[in-house]
């Protein structure tokens, strides 16, 4: 097994180094990194909106949740990325985080959450951590997350980031996500990121009545659909298969 | 030894060597990365050849005065290179599904290419100067380099089943410096420098650690995924030319594959072991103690369905699967209480695992008095058989994650054209049925495809109420469509309704289904599958298949390009979509065909067309230009002929002996000896004025067996499938030899021809035709999805003709 070698880019690598350089030397001050930052977390947020307002025909909504969005803009996703890639941390795109895993790409992101109509106290149940950076963004939307990985260098990782970053309102537990967290259940929501090649029927079962389940499909670095399935209030599953994007009309024809 | 022998025996060991090469990387990278990949790297990696061309026009006048040591130093760089620029390869974490986020990878591959060029880059150097060198009797030369090419591409196929890739990629590295030490001695040198050398070569390769070489299978394939588990580990491994086979156990956390599992389903798989081939392509080796109640998950799946059918539940009869890979669709026919199962593998070793090695732990399985197991090709199987059965499965062998990529664009499939289906039409008892699940595409690609190749199918059969034949049912992650033999009845509907509602399955297409009745459970946007199976099936079909944003269009033997589905007309908006979501629908596999070949086209115009301006400044004898553009012309045309040739052949040749690695070996291995025989044969015509009028009739013989071949290849398949083996072997081989004989002509009698030109024609003549072998290899693939092997052929015979007219010649100015 190899670890992924650096992925910086010469160009950025070198501006990189100056900005250090310019901040070691008292020419900027932190302040001003962070804002760079900032700026390109805002720039991030306006082309998921561009990109949603264009995918919207598709998944009948023209915007997303403001407070998703905002929740986006507060998430410093530059600490949820391997060092040599933070210059990479707000490009529209999936990184890999190494172990064989990535971090999605935003806008997959966005659209995955805004899905969920996550409220205040909604109680979310992960399964694949990651880097920990959607369980970031839906502790921004006030939801209380208990999450599950498998890998255990990633896991160790996610936890003490969302420590230092002070989520307190997200759990990491290392392990099998198979059964769920029976402990804290029923949940509000389950996301499942890790590959699975069907859907546990244990965690189905730790779903609220009208709760709901979503599940990207694809390879790693691209999403080919998302399953979002509803518990019924009726106690049956409803799955929906959407497209994370606009394409239609399949035929051709008007 | 006399200084003028030609070295033809290290000619042809490095020639041998050096197909051996490229036909390991192709194993090597299908293991490390994926199969369309490994493809495109070797064809561009090919292009070192050209750059030899090149090289030897502009160093030429140096290097031919000191064959011997130009030669023997060409040799050992190329023992050196195979390993290290492997090794170098590797290691630059190349990642093809980055290419469409990160330009840094376009970088990385046009480094894995160059590393990987330079072995043939070396080699090439070897037989060009010899070329050259040895004008006098260059036939004789090119008979060699023909002939070790021939035993290099049989010779690699023996040795994969003997070694690991690595050692092999060890063993062809050894064959280079061989290759110099034979030289050596074969130009007249003496001993002493050769036993140096080899001692060097030996303390070389024990030098290098095994780590370097070791495949570095990508951190995204299926293997390297689950071994980042923990508790999990490789129990068994075994190698051979069909891939490498790994067994995984998990132990702390249980391995539950169970793809397209029903939402209702409330039952866990029993403990698996992970059966991978090259890395990929998940099949499980289920534990089974004889329990029929722990397998209850596998009547839970989409492909349990023809199980469920009144026919079947009364009498369980007779089951075919093919691809038995793990055992799962053994079980699930167990578990449905089949009376009989006969079961076809194509790896023998995949039988040797589950039956003898963890026999135990699959409840063995293969040794139930139920079931029979065939070492098989499917499709071979199925012309061979005289078997009946009620049911025939067809089940999921290929992963997810690939097929989602669209990584197989490229891949051949022999067992999901309108002729095989056909075939297994004819093998089904009256009112058996054909049950084939494939993974859920979004939109829909696979699952309607295939729908549209099994109403061909039944077309040809000639079976009446095709619309009463077909059933398509989909979970959110599979599909099984069903062809019947006879007309579904009505008490059959009932039962695939209550097996579906049961189950949460959509109905997606039966006879007369309302429209009300589909995308219910796992909601699209629209009833995609059953619009789509109804518009196949009605009169609307052509309009359908035209207007739809993929290609639907039935797959056959000559085009069987099941999982290529990209139209030209929706590529540009698939590519404007990628980042917002549409870069899953983008089919990697064609595109990366498409870049080579562009790739190919513009460093074959830089190579070609930069020595011609050296050369314009070197030669002391003026050339025509007509004259350099029938040289131009000539050697373009004999490389694309030759190779589209050989490529067509070996996918044709699949067919007849049912195995893409006996293909492989025995069709390269005939072209080549042959062509060699050809080439040895033709050292008598060479520089004489009739050299022109023979190699007119060897295009002559050529055409006529290429259009004799293009009739009587179809129906002689037919009538030879159930030969054995051997016997088939034999056929291909006669077959291909007289073909191979005349084509092996033509170039050596073109390259003597050239000897009353200028010195510098020779090295760019051979560049010229590398550079038509690497598009050819590129573009044989492109224009059989497009238009089918037949057309492949064709084209083939035109470059011949081509050819023929284009023969060089020189009158002084």
């Amino acid at each position: 097994m190899f670890e992924p070698v650096s992925y910086r880019r010469p160009d950025i690598a070198l501006l990189r180094t100056l900005l250090l350089l310019a901040i070691s030397t008292g020419l900027l001050n932190p302040v001003q990194a962070s804002d760079h930052f900032r700026a390109s977390r805002e720039q991030m947020i306006r082309l998921i909106e561009a990109n949603v307002r264009y995918t919207s025909e598709y998944l009948k909504q023209s915007t997303l949740d403001n407070r998703v969005l905002d929740a986006m803009a507060r998430v410093p996703r530059h600490e949820f990325v391997p060092p040599a890639l933070v210059d990479l941390a707000y490009k529209n795109r999936p990184l890999p985080i190494g172990h064989g895993q990535t971090i999605s790409q935003p806008y997959i992101v966005a659209i995955m959450t805004d899905l969920l109509d996550i409220e205040p106290g909604h109680r979310v149940l992960e399964i694949g951590t990651g880097s920990g950076y959607q369980a970031a963004v839906l502790a921004e939307l006030n939801a209380r997350v208990w999450s599950i990985e498998i890998i255990k260098a990633l896991g160790q990782q996610a936890q003490t980031r969302l420590q230092r970053l002070g989520y307190d309102n997200i759990d990491v537990r290392l392990g099998d996500g198979y059964y769920g967290w029976p402990e804290h259940a029923p949940f509000d929501t389950i996301i499942v990121t890790a590959a699975a090649s069907h859907i546990p029927p244990p965690l189905l079962k730790q779903l609220k009545p009208g709760g709901k389940m979503i599940i990207p499909v694809g390879s790693r670095f691209w999403t080919q659909e998302l399953i979002l399935i509803t518990r019924s209030d009726k106690d049956e599953f409803i799955t929906r298969q959407l497209l994370p994007v606009r394409f239609v009309p399949l035929t051709g024809e008007h | 030894m006399v200084k003028n022998a030609q070295p033809r025996i290290s000619i042809a060991l490095i020639s041998a060597a050096v197909l051996g090469y490229e036909i390991l990387l192709m194993a090597l990278f299908s293991l490390i990365q994926w199969h369309h990949f490994a493809y495109m790297v070797v064809s561009i990696a090919l292009l070192g050849f050209g750059v030899s061309g090149s090289f030897l026009v502009l160093t030429r006048s140096v290097f031919e005065t000191n064959f011997r040591n130009f030669a023997a130093v060409q040799a050992c760089l190329f023992g050196i290179s195979t390993l290290l620029c492997y090794a170098l390869a590797q290691r630059l974490s190349f990642n093809p599904e980055e290419l469409m986020w990160d330009n840094s990878h376009w970088l990385r591959l046009a480094l894995v290419i160059l590393l990987l060029a330079l072995p043939f880059f070396f080699a090439a150097n070897l037989v060009g100067l010899a070329l050259i060198r040895f004008r006098e009797s260059l036939a004789r030369v090119y008979a060699a380099d023909l002939f070790g090419a021939g035993i290099g591409a049989i010779g690699i196929i023996a040795i994969l089943f003997l070694l690991p890739p690595a050692a092999a990629l060890r063993f062809i590295s050894f064959l280079g410096f061989a290759a110099a030490a034979i030289l050596w001695i074969e130009c007249g040198g003496r001993l002493r420098p050769v036993i140096i050398g080899l001692a060097l070569a030996m303390l070389f390769l024990y030098a290098i650690p095994g780590s370097w070489t070791e495949p570095l299978i990508s951190p995204y394939k299926g293997l390297s995924q689950l071994l980042r588990v923990p508790g999990t580990r490789v129990v068994a491994e075994r190698f051979s030319p069909l891939g490498m086979i790994s067994v995984v156990e998990s132990k702390t956390i249980p391995l539950r594959y169970a793809p397209g599992l029903s939402l209702n389903s409330r039952t866990e798989p029993p403990p698996q072991l992970g059966l991978f081939t090259n890395a990929d392509a998940l099949s499980v080796i289920t534990r089974y103690s004889g329990d029929l109640a722990s397998l209850a998950y596998l009547d839970d799946l989409t492909s349990a369905l023809p199980y469920h059918l009144p026919d079947h539940l009364e009498a369980p009869g007779r089951t075919l699967i093919l691809g038995a890979g793990g055992g799962a669709g053994i079980l699930q026919a167990l578990y449905h209480d089949a009376e009989k199962i006969d079961a076809v593998e194509i790896n023998p070793q995949v039988v040797d695992l589950v039956g003898n090695r963890f026999g135990e732990f699959s409840g063995g399985i293969f040794d139930n008095p139920r079931v029979s197991v065939h070492i098989a090709e499917a499709r071979g199987f199925l012309q061979r058989d005289t078997g009946r059965y009620d049911l025939i499965q067809i089940p999921l062998l290929d992963s997810f994650a690939t097929a989602a990529a669209g990584v197989h664009g490229l891949n051949e499939n022999f067992l999901y054209t309108v002729e095989a289906l056909q075939q297994a039409i004819k093998r089904l008892e009256n009112q058996g049925y054909i049950a084939l699940t494939r993974w859920i595409k979004l939109p829909p690609r696979d699952s309607l495809k295939l729908f549209a190749s099994a109403i061909e199918a039944l077309k040809v059969s000639g079976a009446d109420n095709i619309e009463r034949r077909l059933v398509l049912i989909r979970g959110w992650q599979t599909s099984t469509l069903l062809i019947k033999n006879g007309v579904i009845s009505n008490a059959e509907i009932d039962a695939i309704k209550a097996f579906c509602a049961r189950r949460s399955f959509d109905l997606a297409y039966y006879p007369d289904m309302p429209a009300n009745e589909a995308n219910r459970y796992n909601r699209l946007e629209a009833s995609y599958f059953y619009d789509g199976a109804r518009a196949l099936l009605g009169a609307r079909r052509d309009r359908f298949l035209q207007s739809y944003k993929f290609n639907l269009e039935p797959t056959t033997d000559d085009r069987p390009f099941h999982f290529h589905f990209m139209k030209w007309s929706s590529l540009a908006e698939l590519i404007e979509l990628r980042h917002r979501g549409g870069g899953a629908m983008l089919e990697t596999g064609y595109l990366t065909l498409m870049v080579t070949l562009v790739l190919a086209l513009l460093l074959s115009i830089l190579l070609i067309l930069l020595p011609l301006v050296f050369m314009r400044r070197d030669t002391s004898q003026t050339v025509k230009g007509s004259s350099i553009i029938k040289v131009l012309g000539y050697f373009f045309a004999l490389g694309l002929g030759f190779l589209l040739m050989e490529i067509a052949f070996l996918q044709k040749f699949i067919l007849l002996l049912h195995h893409p690695i006996y293909a492989a070996s025995v069709v390269l291995g005939s072209f080549l000896v042959a062509a060699g025989a050809g080439s040895g044969y033709a050292q008598r015509f060479a520089g004489e004025p009739r050299s022109r009028k023979v190699t007119a009739i060897a295009v002559l013989v050529i055409i006529a067996l290429g259009l004799v071949y293009l009739a009587l290849l179809g129906p002689l398949m037919q009538l030879a499938g159930g030969w054995p083996l051997v016997a088939r072997i034999l056929l291909s081989i006669v077959l291909i030899a007289p073909l191979g004989f005349c084509m092996g002509m033509p170039f050596p009698l073109g390259l003597s021809a050239l000897a009353t030109g200028p010195p510098s024609l020779t090295p760019w003549a051979w560049g010229i035709n590398g550079c038509a072998s690497v598009i050819s290899a590129v573009l044989a693939t492109l224009l059989a999805i497009h238009f089918g092997f037949n057309a492949v052929i064709l084209l083939a015979l035109a470059a011949y003709f081509a050819a023929a007219t284009s023969f060089p010649e020189f009158t002084p100015d």
